[in-house]
This record gives C-alpha cells, sequence and structure tokens, in this order.
C-alpha cells in the first residue's frame, strides 16, 4: 500500500518569546503522546537508515520511531538506552539538524523526521511514568575505575564500565555533577533536574561520586594508581578565554564560563534566596556566536536586560551556534551585530563598564577553518554603551591534571592526545575522552569517546594488555 | 570527611575551625586555600589554609566574619559536617633557605602566614613574624607564633601591644634589629599587603604577597579571579595566589574586589531580618 508523505514536521509546542523571555523554565515544552505518533507515523521505516550514519551513537533510529508508531513507548526507551545512556539530555541539546536529521531522507525534502524531539518525548515519558529500567550488572570483577570529570563522558563512561562489573568511582571537582549539564546549558534549555536523575540512575546502579575532589590537587593522577587499576579522564575545556584587550579587568566583564556558573551552577537568578550575586544588568553585549554565547545571552534577557546584543565578527552564515537556538534568541529579541570586532574597553571613573569601542568588519578570502577570514575596516570605529560584558570566545582543557603529571602528551591547545580508536592516552592506564580531547565539541560527541574508551578500558582490565 | 572537629571564637569577629579532611590535610601546604561552602545555599568562598597536621588529618582555617558567607560558617557546629571542602587549592608557596624571612599577617592573615612559617622553619631560615591590628584585643595565635619563629613582633595601631603605627614599623624595626632582610611574605587585607610592597619595593626586598581576588570555583574555571601582575593577566587560583608584590596592579585588585559590595549588603540584610522571625 503506497504510503503517503507528509512534508509538514509536527511543531513542538513552545512557550511563547514574550513570556519565556521573562522567566528560566524550559521553552520547549515537548510532544504530548498524540503529536508524538502523529510525527513517528511520517518515518518511512527505511529499509537503509541513512538517518542512522549521522548518529554518533549510531541509536537504531527507525526502530525507536516504529515503537512510538505503535504506542509502546516503554519500548522506544529501552531502544533508546541500548545505545544512549542520556536521550532526554540529547533529543535537546544535540545538533540534530548536522547529524541524524541532516542524513534523514526526507530533509531533501525539507521535512526531515523531528528525531530529537522523539527522542526527547521518549525519555519524557519513562521518567513521568517512573518506570525506571535497572540494567543488568555482571558479576564482579575485583577491578576499580576512576573516572575525572562527571560530564557527558564521565558519566557514560561510569555506567558502561559499572555494567561490565568493575567497581567505578567518579570525581568531580564542582560540588555538583553533570559538568556542562549543570554548570554551563541554562535551565530553560536543559532543565536540571534531568541532568540529577541521570545522576541518580549510575548512583542506584552502584557508581561512588566523590564531589569536590579536584584530581591534580586534593590527588594527582599517579597517586589514584595506588587504588585503581585504570583512569579515564573526561575533564572537559573548562579554561575560558579572553581576547587580552585594553581594559578586559573591568567589573562587569565577565567571560561566559562566571556568567553562566553563577546562574546556573550558584542558583544567581535566585539571589538572595541563593547567596552568590550576580548583576541585573539593563544593558548586555555577548562577544562570540557559538551556542555559549546563545545562551549567555539569554540568560542576560531573562535577568532582566532591556538590551542585549551579540557582537560576532563574521556574518551570520558563519555563526557556529545551532540555528534552533540562534532563532529562539531572534524571537526574544536579542540583537546581532554581525562583522563587528571589540577594540577595547572603556569604563567609568570606578572602573565599572561603560562602553565597548567595535570596528566593523568585511569578510575576505577563506582562512585556514574553511570560513571567510573577516578584516577590519580602517576608520569603522564605533562604541556600543553597556553595562555588562560577556565573553564568549572559546575554551580549552584545564592544564591541572597534564601539570601535574608526568608523560601526558598533550596537544597545541592543551588538550590530551589520544589514540581515537581505543581512547588511550600517552600514560599507561590512561584512557580520555570529550571536550578534554577535542576542545568545545558536543554531548553526544563526549558519550561516543567514552563508549569507545569503555570498551578498550574493559578488555585492558580483563587481558592484562596495554 | 568536611566534618567540623574543632571550633573555637579567638576575638569577637574571627575563628578559628579545625576540618576532617585526610586528602586535603595530606597534600596542603604553605599559601595554599580550601573552597568551602557553609550550606546547600551558600556561596564558595576561598580561605587559606592556616595549618595542616597530617599524622590527624585535619586542616585549620581562620576567618572573619565578613558577610552572609562567613557568618553562616561561624554558626556551624563541631560535628557537623560541611557541605562542600575543596583543596588544596593555588600553587604553594615557593619555600627555600632564603636566609632572614619576615612575615606579616594581618587580619586572617595572622592566621594564614602560619602554614607558610612552620615549612619556612623547616627549611632552617631564620624566621622573623610581625603580626599586626588595630589594637591588643584583636591580636590572636601569640603563641602558635612564639614558639614557632626565631623573632616575633606584634604591631597595634594604638599602641596597645608591641610596636606602634602601621605595618611599616613593623619593617623598620626588623631592619634595625636584623639588618638585611632576604624575603618578606606577606598576607592580610589588600590595603596592608599593598603598603608593605610600597615599603619594600624602594628597599629592593622581594617580597610575595597572598592576593585574595573574588573566586568562585578555586580551579581556573571561570576567570572573575584575574589579577594584573606584570602587565599581564593572571588567574589568582591557579597562577597564584602568591605572586610578586612589586608586580601587582593595586588599583586594579582593590576595584575588582568590590564589585558586589551592593549585593553582599543585600544578603548581609536579609539575612539580619530572618533572624528576627
Ligand atoms: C554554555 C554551553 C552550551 C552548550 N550547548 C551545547 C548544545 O546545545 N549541544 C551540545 O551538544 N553541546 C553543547 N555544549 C558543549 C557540551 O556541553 C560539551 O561538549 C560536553 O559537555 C563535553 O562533555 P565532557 O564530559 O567532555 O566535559 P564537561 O561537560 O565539561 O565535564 C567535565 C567535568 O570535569 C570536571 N573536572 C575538570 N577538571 C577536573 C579535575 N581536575 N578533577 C575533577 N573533576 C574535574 C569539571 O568540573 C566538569 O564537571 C555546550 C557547552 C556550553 C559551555
Ligand atoms: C586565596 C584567598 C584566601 C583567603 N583566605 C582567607 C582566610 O583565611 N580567612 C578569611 O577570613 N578570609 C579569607 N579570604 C577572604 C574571604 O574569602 C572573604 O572574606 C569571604 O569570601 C567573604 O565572604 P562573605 O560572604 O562572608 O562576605 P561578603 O559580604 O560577601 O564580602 C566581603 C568582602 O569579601 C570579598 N569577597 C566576597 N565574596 C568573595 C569570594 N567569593 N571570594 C573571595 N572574596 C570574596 C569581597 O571583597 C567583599 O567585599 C581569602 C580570599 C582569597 C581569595
Ligand atoms: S543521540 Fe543525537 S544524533 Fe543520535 S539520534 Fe539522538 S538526537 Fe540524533
Ligand atoms: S532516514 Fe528518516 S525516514 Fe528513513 S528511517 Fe531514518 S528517520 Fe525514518
Ligand atoms: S576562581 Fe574561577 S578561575 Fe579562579
Amino acid at each position: 500500500m503506497p504510503k503517503e508523505i507528509k512534508l509538514e514536521r509536527v511543531p513542538m509546542p513552545k512557550q511563547s518569546p514574550e513570556v519565556r523571555r521573562k522567566n528560566f523554565l524550559e521553552v520547549a515544552l515537548g510532544y504530548t503522546p498524540e503529536l508524538a505518533m502523529e510525527e513517528a507515523k511520517r518515518c518511512l521505516q527505511c529499509k537503509k537508515p541513512l538517518c542512522v550514519q549521522g548518529c554518533p551513537v549510531e541509536i537504531n533510529i527507525p526502530a525507536f520511531i516504529k515503537h512510538i508508531v505503535e504506542g509502546d513507548f516503554d519500548k522506544a526507551i529501552r531502544k533508546l538506552k541500548e545505545k544512549n545512556l542520556l536521550p532526554a539530555v540529547c533529543g535537546r541539546v544535540c545538533p540534530q539538524e548536522e547529524q541524524c536529521e541532516k542524513f534523514c531522507v526526507l530533509e531533501k525534502k525539507g521535512a526531515p523526521i523531528a528525531i530529537g524531539r522523539l527522542e526527547r518525548f521518549s525519555a519524557d515519558w519513562e521518567a513521568k511514568t517512573g518506570k525506571l529500567q535497572i540494567p543488568e550488572i555482571s558479576p564482579p570483577t575485583g577491578k576499580k575505575v576512576a573516572i575525572v570529570g562527571s560530564g557527558p563522558a564521565g558519566l557514560t563512561i561510569a555506567s558502561d564500565l559499572i555494567q561490565f562489573g568493575h567497581s567505578v568511582t567518579v570525581f568531580e571537582a564542582l560540588h555538583a555533577p553533570g559538568g556542562v549539564l549543570t554548570y554551563g546549558i541554562p535551565e530553560f534549555r536543559l532543565p536540571k533536574e534531568i541532568v540529577y536523575r541521570e545522576v541518580d540512575f549510575i548512583k542506584k546502579l552502584g557508581v561512588n561520586l566523590m564531589l569536590d575532589f579536584v584530581v591534580g590537587m586534593t590527588a594527582t593522577l599517579d597517586e589514584l594508581f595506588e587504588e585503581f587499576d585504570a583512569v579515564f579522564l573526561g575533564t572537559g575545556a573548562g579554561l575560558p578565554w579572553f581576547m587580552e584587550i585594553e581594559g578586559e579587568h573591568y567589573n562587569g566583564i565577565y567571560s561566559a564560563n562566571e556568567y553562566l556558573t553563577r546562574n546556573n551552577l550558584m542558583r544567581g537568578y535566585e539571589f538572595p534566596k541563593s547567596d552568590t550575586p550576580i548583576k541585573r544588568a539593563k544593558r548586555v553585549a555577548v562577544i562570540g556566536g557559538g551556542n555559549v554565547a546563545m545562551d549567555s545571552a539569554r540568560t542576560a534577557l531573562r535577568l532582566g536586560a532591556e538590551e542585549v546584543r551579540i557582537v560576532y565578527r563574521r556574518s551570520r552564515a558563519e555563526m557556529p551556534a545551532r540555528l534552533e537556538e540562534i532563532e529562539n534568541a531572534e524571537e526574544e529579541g536579542v540583537i546581532f551585530e554581525f562583522l563587528t570586532l571589540p577594540k577595547r574597553y572603556i569604563a567609568d571613573d570606578f572602573g565599572w563598564i561603560k562602553e565597548i569601542e567595535c570596528i566593523r568588519m568585511r569578510l575576505g578570502e577563506p582562512d585556514a577553518s574553511g570560513r571567510r577570514r573577516p578584516i577590519p575596516i580602517e576608520g569603522s570605529e564605533f562604541r556600543i554603551p553597556v553595562d555588562a560584558v560577556v565573553v564568549s570566545i572559546g575554551q580549552s582543557p584545564n592544564p591541572l591534571i597534564p601539570k601535574t603529571t608526568k608523560g601526558l602528551e598533550t596537544g597545541k591547545w592543551g588538550n590530551i592526545v589520544v589514540d581515537p580508536k581505543t581512547g588511550k592516552t600517552s600514560k599507561k592506564g590512561v584512557w580520555a575522552g570529550g571536550d578534554v580531547v577535542r576542545g568545545g565539541a558536543t554531548v553526544i560527541l563526549a558519550m561516543g569517546d567514552a563508549r569507545i574508551s569503555a570498551r578498550s578500558i574493559h578488555q585492558y582490565l580483563v587481558e592484562g594488555i596495554w | 570527611m568536611k566534618e567540623i572537629v574543632r571550633m573555637k571564637k579567638l576575638i569577637p569577629n574571627f575563628n578559628e575551625m579545625v576540618i576532617y579532611h585526610p586528602y586535603i590535610a595530606k597534600k596542603a601546604r604553605g599559601g595554599q586555600f580550601v573552597i568551602v561552602r557553609a550550606d546547600d545555599t551558600g556561596e564558595r568562598i576561598p580561605l587559606s589554609i592556616s595549618d595542616y597536621n597530617r599524622e590527624e588529618g585535619t586542616i585549620t582555617i581562620v576567618f572573619e566574619e565578613a558577610g552572609v558567607s562567613t557568618r553562616k560558617l561561624a554558626m556551624r557546629k563541631e560535628g557537623d559536617v560541611l557541605p562542600t571542602v575543596a583543596g588544596p587549592l593555588g600553587t604553594p608557596s615557593s619555600i627555600e633557605k632564603f636566609g632572614k624571612v619576615l612575615l606579616i599577617g594581618g587580619c586572617y592573615g595572622i592566621g594564614a602566614i602560619y602554614s607558610i612559617e612552620k615549612e619556612l622553619k623547616e627549611m632552617e631560615n631564620t624566621v622573623i613574624v610581625g603580626i599586626e591590628a588595630r589594637s591588643s584585643a584583636f591580636l590572636f595565635w601569640r603563641e602558635k607564633h612564639i614558639n614557632c619563629a626565631d623573632a616575633f613582633y606584634p604591631l597595634t595601631r594604638d599602641g596597645s601591644e608591641g610596636l606602634k603605627g602601621h605595618v611599616d614599623a613593623i619593617i623598620d624595626r626588623v631592619i634595625q634589629d636584623f639588618g638585611n632582610i632576604d624575603r618578606v611574605f606577606a598576607i592580610g587585607c589588600t590595603l596592608m599587603m599593598k603598603k608593605v610592597a610600597e615599603k619594600t619595593k624602594p628597599l629592593g626586598i622581594k617580597t610575595i604577597v597572598n592576593l585574595n581576588p573574588i573566586m568562585i570555583d578555586g580551579t581556573g574555571m571561570c576567570g572573575v579571579c584575574r589579577v594584573n601582575v606584570g602587565g599581564k593577566m593572571k588567574f589568582a587560583c591557579v597562577d597564584g595566589p602568591d605572586f610578586d608584590a612589586h608586580e601587582v596592579d593595586w588599583d586594579v585588585l582593590i576595584m575588582r574586589k568590590k564589585a558586589y559590595v551592593d549585593e553582599e549588603m543585600t544578603s548581609l540584610m536579609m539575612m539580619e531580618c530572618m533572624k528576627d522571625f
């Protein structure tokens, strides 16, 4: 029976821009069961599903969608969890338009299946109905593994290794687990409740979590080997960059990490109910064009700013942020200053930021990254009045561990060098994955790396061969 | 772990707290600090490791009741377990055999210099300690310093104990008594450290200060602790907190420390009001 192909994605309900720009509640509200089934029915159930090659963890996409069509949501989530520990997170934050959905056959027709939304629906369904499946755990092997960092990489590998029967301890420098999912990505895009639910899950599996433990300081990597047989480093890329231009020390200038950490991890938006303050600035400029910049700009709006600008040195086409997030920011009223570069900061008499001096740019020939190089236009300087600036131009791995460890090879940006096939570092017994290897990348790539290292660690612990 | 094993009021607004944390006690070194949260909604605040006891597995912090976070901490009791005690953080002070070393402590620095003092002594330096306060009632840890150091100079601004005047008077007197000094360490309020720097610079005495900008994570992740030293941006929590006093841009540090004065007042007023209910 020839099936009629519906060429319209079922929209996901969202809070309206006027309402949501003033609150920290999640923007997207998720599908209802009816909407999910309607969207799922559009899937062609391809014999050779192209979508799967776009997913770094190779979820069997048609299979989980089929279960949704049949209304068997429990089976859908089980299918997803075969490959992905954090479907509620990935369904929300994966750049699907560049991964699974980009490869869907219906993409060419302009309406790929909304795989992310369906994934998110299934995971939320499981949480709502409370039917959590605890997977089977292999008999204890007597081997102990230390995982450093509790971001998506750390959580994934902890879950994998404990299921293989190893004893697993996760060390986290901060007082709350989750990595960027907790301190970076804001509540309105990823409610923290979801992250804590996943952390709870791995605790239920028997993973031991040591918070406030800074490896390199509280104990060195080498000292961990007194107790553990293998170590995985999933320490992320948490060192913020500044532009090193005049006046960057003025009050009111934040790194994106500081701004987001004050707000997300320390709950600054609830001040003075929580003790950590954050300034409620009226005119904010965010420097940069990635996801982190979008999150900072939208956070500033929610903290009551009247005017929020993204200042980006290239044009819209080169912005690295997800399209959906750029659109969300636009809808909420964020102003975009493209082809603009800050040159210096100007403060009032008390050292508070008052203005940014910027210069306009034009695009020249493509550079090493393949994007057209921005070139300053002489004499085009102008000033933007602001009372806060968030610098969001990138970050690299924190040097704490490499600095205190012998024999751990690092690359140009301080990233840890690994064999991509196994995740092995240059140091015996140490693996690494996620942002500490890739620099700022994505949640799902961090999880994919963790899976590769988990297999390699398991093999090493069983066979004893490095 | 993270349990308060002993607590003592030193002077009306200063407390000494001994915390059981064998990992930190094992690694702690002079000049380092811990990040502490007093309760679950609490700020992450940096406090120097004033002393450590590797056998007992404890560290000692000395803190002034400045605002909400330190007051909340002062209200905790022996036996309580703190939600966060993370460390030891920062680069340890560089300790060698320098010769004659003067340590100056004011405010919480009266405690904080002790861990450095102990290590300098182990390296067989001649250790001279000066501590300063408004008046005699605000000095503490006299015995600890007398027992460890080779010479001890208390100073009060009103002359109620020891030398009289400002911190310069300690330096002048020590030079008078000992001739040259090979190195100075100073910890305390920013203005005091700045004063020491201004005094020792023309004398050509290398001086190390332990800077105290606002911090959050204490691991190099947020950049709020950035200071200008020798014309370069440094993160005090990882590159310091010890820096060469003559290279520090003091005005930037003082300006940045004032960033949240309004909010700190709000917070404190809220806390005071809540007490009445
Ligand atoms: C604001 C923001 C928005 C983003 N948005 C998206 C998005 O929409 N989609 C997407 O796919 N990706 C997004 N990313 C990127 C994504 O979050 C990261 O790629 C991912 O979190 C990397 O995971 P990880 O496990 O490698 O490291 P992280 O998540 O960075 O976790 C590392 C953990 O290790 C801890 N740690 C570090 N050093 C030590 C130490 N010495 N001892 C103990 N613990 C240590 C850290 O405290 C941290 O908790 C975003 C990132 C940011 C900052
Ligand atoms: C490396 C280092 C070591 C320190 N050691 C000690 C110590 O041993 N004993 C001690 O009493 N104090 C110490 N301090 C200072 C201590 O951290 C602050 O007094 C404390 O954070 C004040 O918090 P509050 O809420 O009680 O006061 P608030 O009312 O919030 O602040 C009072 C003043 O303290 C400073 N301050 C506020 N928040 C922070 C913060 N998160 N980090 C740093 N400073 C802040 C500001 O200048 C502020 O104006 C140290 C600071 C640093 C950076
Ligand atoms: S994990 Fe990410 S890439 Fe894979 S199917 Fe889900 S949303 Fe797509
Ligand atoms: S490619 Fe698209 S239509 Fe085909 S199975 Fe995958 S999601 Fe369904
Ligand atoms: S306190 Fe955050 S980088 Fe130093």
